[in-house]
C-alpha cells in the first residue's frame, strides 16, 4: 500500500515538472522580442555572425514545439548550455552546487532546530516569556529585510568584534558558513516556530494527553513523547519544503558574503547579463525544489500513517 | 510566493491533498467594529493608513524639514551625515535622504497595490470557477495552480524578470503577480466550495436563478472572508519581495525611487554611510511589519480556525 | 439556607470491611471567563471491592468530573474545594503529585468514552497498551510486545499478534474501546472507572464491551466504576448504583434495590424513561425540564423544578441523605424530602412497572448470572 502511495505521488509530479520547465522555457525563448535578445541579455550589442551561431545552435528557426522538446532532451543529457564566455554552464554548477549545499543545509538544520525549540517552549508555556518573547522575534525577523540583517551582522561580527570571516569561503566549514547560515535561517524561523506553537497548543488540548496522564507517565513524557509526536508532523513537512526555500535563499545570501555557490554564480550571470547561466541555474534549482517536495510527501507518508490512505 | 508570506497553513494542504474549507464568514458591519477596536488590529490599521497617506501625498510629509524635493541635488552634499534641514542626511548624488525615502513610500505602495489587485482578480475569476462548478474546470485549474507552486518563487522571478527589457513599476507588479495569485486562489477556491455547499445556495439554484447572478450574489461576497486577512500579508511580501529583487538588480532601477534603488546603492557605501542604509531599512522594516502584523491580527480574528 | 444537613451516609456494604475507594463530600468550582462555576456540590460515593459501582446521570450531572478528580486530571480551571477521595483509607487529595502519579494507572486506572480521540493517532497500539508498564517495571522492548499481545487476547481482540503495531484508525470502533481497556488493565489496577464506555458504540458492540467489562472484573476482583447515562446499560451489570443529579449523588444503593424500590423521583423518572419494547406504539417517556445551569442553581433540592412531587420545602433547603427501607445495613439511601416524611414516591402502576422490567431476560446476560 506504500508503494503505490509512492508512486501516485512521482505521476502527480510529472506533469508540474513539464509545466515548469516549458515555462521557463518560454520565458526565455518565447517572449516577444528577439530570442538571440535574450539569450544574449538585454542590452547587449551581438554581432551578425555570433546571432547566425546562436540561431543555429538554440535551433530558433524550428517550430516552438521543437525548440522545447530540443531543450527537454539537452536538459535530460546535463546540457545546461554555454554562456557567453564559452564556458559550459555545467561546469559552473558542478564548481559550485557544494558551497551552496552546505549553505543551505547548515541554514537549514538551524532553523529547525532553533524554530522547532522556540515554538515548542512558546506552546507549553503560551502566554509566558518565552512566548511573547519568541512572537517579537519572529515578528523583527519577518520584518526587517534580510540585507540588512545580513549587512549589520557582518558589521558586527566580520568587522567590529572580528570573530568571524565577512566573506569567502577561505576558511571553509563551519567558520565560513555560521553568518551566512544563520542570516538564512532567518528566513525560516519565524515560521517553523509559529507553526510548531499553533501545534503544540493544539495537540496539548487533546484526549489523548488525559489518557496518558491517566496512565501515570510524567509530563515530559506525555509532553515529549505523545504531544511533540503528534505535534510534529504539519512542522516535519514544512520543514521539508522549506529545503527548497533555503536554495533559493542562498541566492541571495551567498552574493552578500561572497560565498562562491550556485547563487553567486546566478548572480553574477545576472550582472554580466549571461541568459544561458541564469536559466541554467534556475531550472535546476526548480528540479531540486520538486525532488525535495517529492521526497517530503514520501516522508509524510512514514511519519503519519493514516496519509497512506489518501 | 509561499515562501515568502508565513502561510503556514498553505503547505500542508498541498501534502495533504485536503483542505480545510474556510468557514466563510460574512464580514457583517458589526463584527468589524468589534474586530477594529481591539488594539492588536487597530494600531497596525492605524500605521497602514498613515503609510497610504505617505503614499498618496508624499509632498505633505516630504517637507517637513524645509526639503522637500528628492531631486532637489548637489553633488557637494554627497554623502554628508544628518544635519539640521535634513534629518537622514544626504545621499551619494547629493539629494536629501529623507525626501527621497518618503517618496519611495509611494513607489511600493504602488507595486503592492497593482500587483495585489491583478493577483486578486485572477484570484476571484479562477477561484470561484474552480469552487463552483468543480469537475473539469476545477482539475484544469488545480494543476495550473500546482505547477505555480512547484516554482520557488524568487529563483523564477529573477528568470523572468532578467529577460524582460522594460522593468517599470507595471511590469515588476505583474511579474510578482503571477508568483501570488496560486496561494491567494487555493484560499478562496476553498472557501468557495464550502459556500457553494451552504442551503441558501441551493435554494437559489433551485428557484431558477441564473449562474452568474449565483455567483455575484450569493457565492463571491460570502467566500471572501478568509481572503481579506491574507491579503494584508500578501501585500507585505510584495513589498519584500520588490525589495530584494531591486536589490539584486533584476527590479525597478534608477531613476525610479525606490526603497530598494537605494538600497542597492547602499551597499558598496555601508561602511562609511551607514545612513543610506539605515533610513530605507527602517522605512521598509516598519511598513512591512505593519501590513503583518494586520494581516496576522485580522487572521486570528476573522478565522479562529486557522493556524497561526 | 443552601447548606444541607449534617446527617451523613452511614451505611456501606455489609461486613467490616472499609470501602477499596471512598469519595465524601467533594466539591469543585470550575473557573471561566473569570466567572466561577460550582460543578460538585457535595458528592459522596463509595465503591466496594471487587464490586461494580454504576454512577448514573444526564450529562452535566458532574459523573465526568468526579471521575477525573479521583484521577487527579482535573482541568487547570478547576479547583477542588473541599472533600477527601480515600484510597484504602489513604486521601489522595493530601497527597503529593508524584505519589497521585505512582496511583495513576497502577492501581487506578481509567477510560474514556471516544476511543479514537483518546488514543495517539501517531504511536502503534501496541505500544500504547504497555506504555505504562514498560516504563515502571523497565521491559524491555520485546517483552513489552509479548505483553501487548497478552492483554489484546485478554480482551479478546482477534489476530493480536498480527495487529499489535497497528495504529488506532485501523481499528473499528468496538476493537478501539478494547485496545483502552488493555492499556487500563497493564499494570492490573485495583479500580477501573469506565466513563461511558458504550455510548459512542452501537448497540450491538455495546453488549459485547459491557459483557466484557463484567467479566474482567470477575476475573480479576477488580473495583469497577461504571458511568453512564443509561440505565438500561446498568441492569445487569451493576452491583451498586449511585444515581447523581446536578453535582450531587441523589441515591445511593445495591442495584436490586434501586430498581425494585427506587426512592429518589429523579430515579423514578429515570427508570420510566428505559424504552422496552411492550411500550411500543406509546410516546416514550421524558424527564420534562431540563438541569440546571450550575452557575445559577436555585436553592433547595436542585430537582424540584422538575420533580412531580415537589413541595414547599423542597424549593427552600437541601434534602439530608435519608436511609431508605427497613432493612438494616441495606445501605439504600436517598436524598429527598418525601423520605422524611415517610412516603413513597412511586405509584403502584410504576412498581409493578419496575418489577416487569427485572423480570425481562436480558440478551446479554451470561448463562446464570443474577443481580445480586
Amino acid at each position: 500500500m506504500y508503494g503505490w502511495y509512492i508512486l501516485r505521488r512521482i505521476a502527480g509530479m510529472v506533469p508540474v515538472l513539464l509545466g515548469t520547465t516549458f515555462l521557463i522555457f518560454l520565458a526565455v525563448y518565447a517572449l516577444p522580442g528577439d530570442p538571440v535578445q535574450a539569450i544574449a541579455g538585454p542590452g547587449q550589442p551581438i554581432p551578425p555572425a555570433t546571432a547566425e551561431i546562436i540561431r543555429a545552435q538554440y535551433h530558433l528557426d524550428d517550430p516552438l514545439i521543437v525548440q522545447y522538446l530540443q531543450y527537454m532532451k539537452r536538459l535530460l543529457t546535463g546540457d545546461f548550455g554555454t554562456d557567453l564566455n564559452g564556458q559550459s554552464v555545467g561546469a559552473v554548477i558542478s564548481a559550485s552546487w557544494p558551497v551552496t549545499l552546505k549553505l543551505a543545509l547548515t541554514a537549514w538544520v538551524a532553523a529547525g532546530v532553533i524554530g522547532v525549540a522556540l515554538g515548542t517552549f512558546s506552546g507549553i508555556r503560551s502566554g509566558g516569556v518565552i512566548d511573547n518573547g519568541t512572537l517579537v522575534l519572529t515578528t523583527i525577523m519577518l520584518g526587517v529585510p534580510y540585507f540588512v540583517i545580513a549587512y549589520v551582522a557582518k558589521v558586527v561580527f566580520a568587522v567590529k568584534w572580528k570573530v568571524l570571516p565577512p566573506s569567502g569561503v577561505a576558511e571553509g566549514w563551519p567558520l565560513s558558513y555560521i553568518l551566512p547560515g544563520a542570516v538564512l535561517a532567518i528566513f525560516l524561523i519565524p515560521e517553523i516556530a509559529r507553526l510548531t506553537r499553533a501545534s503544540v497548543m493544539d495537540n496539548l488540548r487533546s484526549d489523548f494527553v488525559d489518557t496518558a496522564v491517566a496512565k501515570g507517565l510524567d509530563r515530559r513524557t506525555v509532553v515529549g513523547r505523545h504531544v511533540l509526536r503528534a505535534s510534529l508532523l504539519p512542522v516535519v513537512s514544512s520543514l521539508g519544503l522549506s529545503l527548497g526555500y533555503m536554495l533559493s535563499g542562498a541566492v541571495l545570501i551567498e552574493g552578500i558574503f561572497n560565498l562562491p555557490g550556485l547563487g553567486y554564480a546566478m548572480f553574477r550571470g545576472i550582472n554580466q547579463h549571461s541568459g544561458p547561466t541564469v536559466v541554467g541555474i534556475g531550472t535546476l534549482m526548480i528540479m531540486l525544489f520538486l525532488l525535495i517536495s517529492l521526497a517530503v510527501d514520501v516522508l509524510y507518508g512514514v511519519l503519519d500513517p493514516r496519509i497512506r490512505l489518501v | 510566493m509561499s515562501e515568502l508570506i508565513p502561510e503556514a497553513g498553505d503547505v500542508l494542504d498541498v501534502i495533504q491533498g485536503t483542505e480545510q474549507p474556510a468557514t466563510g464568514a460574512r464580514l457583517s458591519n458589526r463584527r468589524m467594529h468589534h474586530v477594529l477596536r481591539r488594539p492588536r488590529v487597530l494600531i497596525p490599521s492605524l500605521l497602514v493608513l498613515l503609510i497610504c497617506l505617505i503614499a498618496i501625498a508624499p509632498a505633505l510629509f516630504a517637507g517637513w524639514f524645509g526639503h522637500g524635493d528628492p531631486h532637489e541635488c548637489t553633488l557637494g552634499n554627497s554623502g554628508k551625515p544628518p544635519q539640521s534641514g535634513h534629518p537622514f542626511g544626504f545621499d551619494i548624488q547629493g539629494c536629501d535622504l529623507y525626501a527621497n525615502v518618503v517618496y519611495g513610500t509611494r513607489t511600493s505602495m504602488l507595486i503592492a497595490l497593482v500587483g495585489t489587485s491583478a493577483a486578486l482578480v485572477v484570484t476571484l475569476v479562477l477561484g470561484s470557477l474552480a469552487g463552483y462548478f468543480r469537475g473539469a474546470v476545477d482539475s484544469v485549474i488545480s494543476r495550473t495552480m500546482d505547477i505555480f507552486f512547484g516554482f520557488p518563487s524568487l529563483i523564477a522571478m529573477i528568470i523572468l524578470l532578467n529577460t524582460i527589457a522594460v522593468r517599470s513599476a507595471l511590469t515588476v507588479s505583474l511579474v510578482l503577480a503571477l508568483f501570488v495569485w496560486a496561494p491567494l486562489t487555493r484560499i478562496f477556491r476553498a472557501s468557495v466550495l464550502a459556500v457553494s455547499n451552504l442551503e441558501y445556495v441551493t435554494a437559489a439554484k433551485e428557484i431558477g436563478a441564473s449562474t452568474p447572478r449565483i455567483l455575484f450574489k450569493h457565492v463571491v461576497p460570502n467566500a471572501v472572508g478568509p481572503l481579506a486577512a491574507i491579503l494584508t500579508l500578501t501585500m507585505a511580501g510584495i513589498i519584500t519581495a520588490e525589495a530584494a529583487l531591486t536589490f539584486l538588480g533584476v527590479g525597478l532601477k534608477a531613476p525610479t525611487i525606490s526603497w530598494g534603488v537605494q538600497l542597492n546603492t547602499a551597499q558598496r557605501y555601508f561602511t562609511t554611510n551607514l545612513n543610506l542604509l539605515i533610513f530605507p531599512s527602517l522605512f521598509l522594516s516598519v511598513t512591512v511589519l505593519a501590513f503583518v502584523m494586520l494581516g496576522d491580527a485580522l487572521r486570528d480574528f476573522l478565522d479562529p480556525k486557522a493556524e497561526r | 439556607m443552601n447548606a444541607p444537613d449534617s446527617t451523613a451516609v452511614a451505611a456501606t456494604d455489609p461486613g467490616p470491611q472499609v470501602p477499596l475507594l471512598q469519595v465524601t463530600d467533594l466539591q469543585v468550582q470550575f473557573d471561566t471567563h473569570g466567572r466561577t462555576v460550582r460543578v460538585l456540590d457535595g458528592v459522596n460515593y463509595d465503591v466496594p471491592r471487587a464490586r461494580t459501582l454504576a454512577v448514573v446521570g444526564e450529562s452535566g450531572s458532574g459523573k465526568s468530573v468526579t471521575a477525573k478528580a479521583i484521577m487527579g486530571i482535573l482541568p487547570p480551571s478547576a479547583t477542588i474545594t473541599s472533600g477527601r477521595i480515600e484510597l484504602d483509607g489513604v486521601d489522595l487529595l493530601t497527597q503529593s503529585e508524584s505519589a497521585r502519579r505512582a496511583v495513576r494507572g497502577a492501581r487506578v486506572a481509567m477510560i474514556f468514552q471516544d476511543a479514537l480521540s483518546a488514543l495517539n493517532p501517531v504511536l502503534p497500539v501496541g505500544y500504547q497498551i504497555v506504555e505504562g508498564c514498560r516504563r515502571k517495571e523497565g521491559m524491555s522492548r520485546a517483552e513489552g510486545r509479548r505483553r501487548a499481545i497478552e492483554l489484546m487476547d485478554l480482551v479478546r481482540i482477534p489476530a493480536a499478534k498480527a495487529r499489535v503495531n497497528a495504529y488506532p484508525y485501523e481499528f473499528s470502533g468496538g476493537m478501539r474501546q478494547r485496545v483502552m481497556i488493555a492499556m487500563a488493565l497493564a499494570r492490573d489496577p485495583e479500580i477501573l472507572i469506565a466513563d461511558e464506555p458504550t455510548t459512542a458504540l452501537d448497540v450491538t458492540v455495546q453488549a459485547q464491551i459491557l459483557h466484557l467489562l463484567a467479566d474482567l472484573q470477575a476475573e480479576r476482583s477488580m473495583g469497577l466504576i461504571l458511568i453512564t447515562h443509561d440505565m438500561g446499560v446498568v441492569a445487569n451489570t451493576a452491583d451498586e448504583i449511585a444515581v447523581m443529579y446536578a453535582g450531587s449523588v441523589v441515591e445511593r444503593g445495591p442495584a436490586a434495590e434501586i430498581f425494585a424500590r427506587p426512592a429518589h423521583p429523579y430515579t423514578v423518572a429515570l427508570l420510566e424513561s428505559i424504552p422496552r419494547p411492550e411500550l411500543r406504539g406509546q410516546r416514550l417517556a421524558a424527564i420534562a425540564g431540563s438541569p440546571p445551569d450550575m452557575s445559577r442553581k436555585p436553592p433547595g433540592c436542585p430537582f424540584a423544578p422538575r420533580c412531580p412531587h415537589a413541595m414547599p420545602v423542597c424549593s427552600t433547603t437541601v434534602p439530608a441523605t435519608i436511609h431508605v427501607g427497613a432493612r438494616s445495613g441495606a445501605g439504600h439511601s436517598a436524598a429527598c424530602h418525601l423520605l422524611a416524611m415517610d412516603q413513597q414516591p412511586v405509584s403502584e402502576g410504576q412498581r409493578a412497572n419496575h418489577q416487569h422490567f427485572m423480570a425481562q431476560p436480558n440478551p446479554s446476560a451470561s448463562e446464570g448470572r443474577v443481580a445480586p
